[in-house]
């Protein structure tokens, strides 16, 4: 068996370092996700009204965020903003402010998806029984959108967590980051650590997402 | 009586330990027009589909002109093509104009010429009334003119029996009438069909026999006045009265 | 806004706009006959295989491609498979993509109902034409817009390739923002090439969507 490196990570405080990485983008998700639900939703509720410029505008919001990869909008706000406004953000406060750019445009999309798929009938036989417009929502349309949005909002949250592995690319140091400096730092005495400590981060990685995504299979299949 | 063309013997179906279809009997002669008859869940598209070699069977034979067409036996694709079967939810394919979707089957897998099955094609959807539709998508037709196509496309491949399974029972009540007379027209022309129905005005005009299926299996069999007027079994009554305002009291 | 700047380090933009399209086709192409390959074998349950593509499936959807990239790149030659970046991307992509590919497909296998299939077979065909007629023409039909929504997003995905030293357009620009500080003209030129390579395919996108949900056969 020849020696693949994963014992680096016995040595010293290293396994921990490593998850103190996945601490770091995982709070950049966390955060990141809780801002950006709320907002999804109302920039979502914004996009089924009847004002046409209220829909324009919510749309080319949502078409930028979303054709641009990830990273490039992480390059315009970590770099631009300093060139531009002159402001020094770190780069874990320039990811938060991406993650939640984009989070709110796919959030949105979700959630305007949901609204436009209950049927008209939903509303009129509500209307038909006499129910007012706020009860039409509270008690027939929210509750059947809450059902199909909460398994595609959980999958959200686990690409949002994949995404947060691009962070690396604008200084954070997150748990690539880490693995990188230990690879490093044992190079000689490990020199195959990259194979060990990479897999153990492909690994945890998937450790984290598997079970998210699980769960929104499940409620999925439970709520169909 | 004429030749035996199909003959059913001590047919039994199970699905997930239930008896769907508990020792069924039936020779159709040629040229025949049986019609079966029974509640919701009796057994009757079971039967069809079991004819049709859609559902494996579990004991009894199925035979076609004396050979075998049980699901699962030997050359059931050649012989199945002898049977055509028009389904309550129509089944075009979608993808195919009218005119395709009769064609496919001809052309594709009994390598008839193109031309000569357009031909007859175009000929039935005349007969039809349809044939200003043979360029025409599967939705852009009413419910009424897909089940008309549906009855062409299986007639196209030449089958010696046709199966009806409840061919108007989602139509709108003003389409059913264009799907039965041309059905009407079949029976007269000589055709030998099955046919599931709850249109019972229908069945005793069209009908040569008139078959009352109910849990699996086959209550009774007689001519459709015979039926239709006097009822021999209770079971039969029953059904029968669902279908009359005649007992209601005021 | 330095228009000298930006007409200087325009070929340099070309260059690498080029190559990442052209790994990113490559590894898009891998990735459609993966994906084929594992909805077939999902769609006629081949035993054994259909457990190994559902674990694949599940490995490839829930790791990000970047952790993939740096796996192969860098992890690899520690045990003798040394592969140059532009390997290591369209291996990655191919890896990545072949499960979002395969889900693509597969639902639209699914979604074609069981007695279309029997209505095919009671019209005397047998599985092949049944398959060749009948289901493949549709099920493709169905997943045009998920399929559409893939390449859009491996595309963009393709944007992590400089994380292996792969001179792609994030690349260029950091390099460019390092070496001469001209922020604002490096990131326009990346916004600007990135927008030649997406848009046309999202417009594509949206126009084959509309044509698929409102319109579908015979309009």
């Amino acid at each position: 068996m020849p020696d693949l490196g994963i014992d680096v990570l016995f040595k010293g405080t290293n396994m921990l370092r490593l998850l103190g990485g996945l601490w770091v983008a995982a709070r950049i998700s966390l955060i990141s996700i809780v801002i950006s639900m709320p907002l999804g939703i109302l920039v979502g509720a914004l996009m089924t009204m009847k004002n046409k410029i209220v829909r324009a505008i919510c749309r080319i919001y949502l078409e930028i965020i979303r054709i641009m990869p990830q990273l490039v909008l992480l390059f315009i706000v970590y770099f631009g903003t300093t060139r531009a406004m002159g402001w020094n953000l770190s780069g874990e406060v320039a990811s938060v402010i991406v993650f939640t750019l984009w989070g709110t445009a796919e959030m949105a999309d979700l959630v305007r998806g949901a609204l436009i798929s209950i049927p008209k009938h939903q509303y009129e036989s509500a209307e038909a029984l006499g129910l007012t417009k706020v009860q039409t929502y509270i008690y027939i349309i929210i509750p059947q959108t809450v059902r199909r949005l909460i398994p595609l909002s959980i999958n959200l949250i686990t690409r949002m967590i994949k995404t947060t592995s691009l962070v690396l690319m604008i200084g954070v140091v997150e748990m690539l980051k880490v693995a990188q400096q230990i690879i490093e730092a044992n190079r000689m005495t490990s020199p195959n650590a990259a194979f060990g400590v990479f897999l153990v981060v492909f690994l945890l990685y998937f450790l984290v997402c598997w079970p998210i995504s699980m769960l929104a299979k499940y409620l999925e299949k439970k709520w169909r | 009586m004429a030749d035996t063309l199909l003959k059913v013997e001590n047919l039994v179906k199970e699905y997930d330990g239930q008896r769907i279809l508990d020792g069924i009997d039936l020779t159709l002669a040629q040229g025949e027009v049986v019609v079966v008859v029974g509640p919701s869940g009796c057994g009757k598209s079971t039967l069809l589909r079991c004819i049709n070699a859609l559902e494996p069977v579990q004991e009894g034979s199925i035979s076609l002109h004396g050979k075998d067409i049980r699901k699962g036996s030997k050359n059931i694709t050649e012989m199945r093509q002898k049977i055509g079967m028009v389904f309550q939810s129509y089944e075009l394919f979608p993808h195919l104009t009218v005119l395709d979707n009769i064609t496919l089957s001809p052309v594709k897998v009994q390598k008839r010429k193109k031309d000569e099955v357009k031909a007859e094609a175009m000929e039935l959807l005349q007969r039809v009334g349809l044939a200003d539709k043979a360029g025409s998508y599967p939705r852009q037709l009413s419910g009424g003119q897909k089940q008309r196509v549906a009855i062409v496309r299986a007639l196209c491949m030449h089958p010696e029996i046709l199966l009806f399974d409840e061919v108007t029972a989602a139509l709108d009540p003003e389409m059913v009438r264009e799907v039965l007379d041309v059905m009407l027209d079949l029976a007269k022309q000589g055709k030998t069909m099955i046919i599931v129905t709850h249109e019972m005005q229908f069945a005793k005009a069209v009908a040569d026999r008139v078959i009352f299926m109910d849990q699996g299996q086959i209550v009774e069999e007689a001519k459709p006045e015979e039926f239709f007027e006097h009822p021999k079994t209770e079971r039969a009554k029953q059904f029968l009265n669902v279908f009359t305002f005649e007992h209601v009291e005021k | 806004m330095n228009w000298e700047f930006i007409g200087k380090y325009l070929p340099l933009y070309e260059r690498a706009a080029v190559l990442t399209v052209k790994i990113g086709l490559i590894g898009i192409a891998f990735a459609i006959l993966v994906g084929l390959l594992c909805a077939a074998i999902q769609y006629y349950k081949v035993p054994v295989a259909r457990q190994i593509v559902a674990v694949y499936v599940e490995i490839s959807r829930n790791t990000p491609l970047l952790v993939q990239l740096f796996f192969i790149y860098y992890g690899f030659p520690k045990i003798g498979i040394r592969l140059t970046p532009e390997v290591c991307g369209v291996i990655g992509l191919a890896f990545l993509g072949g499960s979002y590919m395969a889900e693509a497909f597969r639902s639209g296998l699914e979604s074609i109902e069981p007695i279309q299939k029997e209505s095919a077979i009671s019209l005397g065909m047998n599985h092949r034409q049944t398959f060749q007629y009948v289901i493949l023409p549709q099920a493709i039909s169905v997943s045009v817009p998920a399929f559409v929504a893939n390449v859009i997003f491996l595309l963009k995905e393709t944007s992590v390739f400089s994380a292996i030293s792969l001179m792609d357009l994030m690349f260029t620009a950091k390099d460019l923002i390092g070496l001469y500080y001209k922020t604002t003209e490096s990131l326009f030129l990346l916004v600007v090439f990135y927008l030649i390579i997406l848009l046309p395919v999202s417009i594509l996108g949206t126009l084959l969507e509309r044509r698929v949900r409102y319109a579908g056969f015979g309009d």
